[in-house]
């Protein structure tokens, strides 16, 4: 479950936005997970639960909002776009290693239309903290 | 508002040193000499790692005979040891295939794999860095904390030029650099040492050209027991506060 560190990551951030913006207390957090990274989303959000109540008060009844965000794609060659899901030559085994370094896409994966590996991940490649609400 | 650069700090706290192998040009011999000095510190006692952060053309695994060995998941991926080293690469994972990564690519999967991985503790990171001073570089100045650099070159003027670059970027950014060794070294055709002091950065030593290296590539103990690795403990050695700093 390498979740646990990604949510790391995240608690870290909210901390340290919280510390420059005063606030004594974080009462939400809304987090994007990219559909390319394949994040569980059980898994994180219980880690990012483990987290958040060893850091003590500033998180406490904190509201943790996880959101999916589709994977969307746009070739620089052909100019075609199209969604992570719709990528069904992409073997499992290569969707592990995507789960780990989603960058590999460009290894495993290849545009629809033109075949080419030159592509761009528009939106939807992991985690990333949509806002923090607190007081 | 991406969180990962974030965490890195905490996931080298156990990290006494991190050494980037760097050097002008491609070819030079960055790798070799990133994975025999791991080698090197681990029969020195050290306890080291060793991440291979050149993306698009990771080959520290070859060098090294990484065979069978996969990092495991425990609150993020936790290296293998290969002959006692922790080793790291982006191989792992695109499987010797090529990797068509434009630079915003290679900088994101950097900040990604040290965000995730867990080095425990260390005396040596050893960083194995691609070629120039393009986003990885940029990126290991950004945020690996204390970071030194060890820097490779030759004695042609072409990489000499980029290599005094690097030093005075090092500088204005006010990285530590732990200085200069020239590599494939011929007698008839070495760096004056004057060239690599006058930028303020220490002239370690020569590696002499050896032929027989190729051979003992992916064998350990082989490589250990080359001219190389020879000439390269004899210059740590003889700059005794490259490992007792």
């Amino acid at each position: 479950m390498h979740e646990w560190a990604l949510a790391e990551s995240v608690v870290e951030t909210v901390l340290k936005v919280s510390k420059k913006e005063n606030l004594n207390r974080v009462s939400e957090i809304k987090v994007k997970l990219g559909v390319l990274q394949q994040i569980e989303e059980d898994i994180f959000r219980s880690a990012l639960k483990d987290i958040t109540a060893s850091c003590g008060a500033v998180f406490e009844g904190v509201n943790i909002k996880l959101d999916k965000e589709e994977a969307v794609f746009k070739c620089r060659r052909c100019g075609y776009v199209w969604k992570f899901t719709d990528s069904l030559d992409v073997k499992e085994e290569n969707q592990e290693d995507i789960h780990f370094v989603p960058e590999v896409v460009h290894v495993y994966m290849r545009c629809p239309s033109c075949k080419s590996f030159d592509f761009e991940v528009v939106r939807g490649r992991g985690v990333s903290i949509d806002y923090v609400e607190g007081e | 508002m991406d969180p990962r650069g974030n965490i890195i700090k905490k996931r080298l706290e156990g990290v006494k040193r991190v050494i980037a192998v760097s050097g002008g040009k491609g070819g030079i011999g960055k790798s070799v000499v990133a994975a025999v000095l791991s080698l090197i510190l681990k029969e020195k006692g050290k306890k080291v790692g060793i991440f291979d952060v050149d993306f698009c053309g990771p080959c520290a695994h070859m060098i090294l005979g990484v065979r069978e060995a996969y990092p495991q998941e425990e609150k993020g991926i936790v290296p293998p040891e290969v002959e006692g080293i922790k080793f790291m690469s982006i191989n792992y994972y695109s499987k010797d295939n090529p990797a068509p990564f434009r630079e915003k690519d290679t900088s994101s999967a950097f900040v990604e794999m040290f965000a995730i991985t867990q080095w425990g503790s260390l005396d040596f990171l050893i960083l194995d860095m691609p070629p120039g001073t393009k986003d990885v570089i940029l990126d290991t100045i950004r945020f690996i904390p204390r970071v030194e650099f060890l820097i490779l070159t030759s004695a042609s003027q072409i990489v000499l030029k980029t290599v005094k670059k690097t030093i005075r970027l090092l500088k204005e950014e006010s990285v530590s650099c732990v200085g200069v060794i020239e590599n494939m070294s011929r007698p008839d055709f070495e760096v004056k040492e004057s060239e690599i002091t006058e930028e303020g950065v220490k002239f370690l030593g020569r590696i002499k050209f050896d032929g027989s290296l190729e051979e003992a590539l992916g064998n350990p103990s082989k490589l250990l027991k080359t001219k190389f690795a020879l000439s390269l403990n004899k210059i740590i050695i003889k700059n005794t506060d490259f490992i007792s700093r």
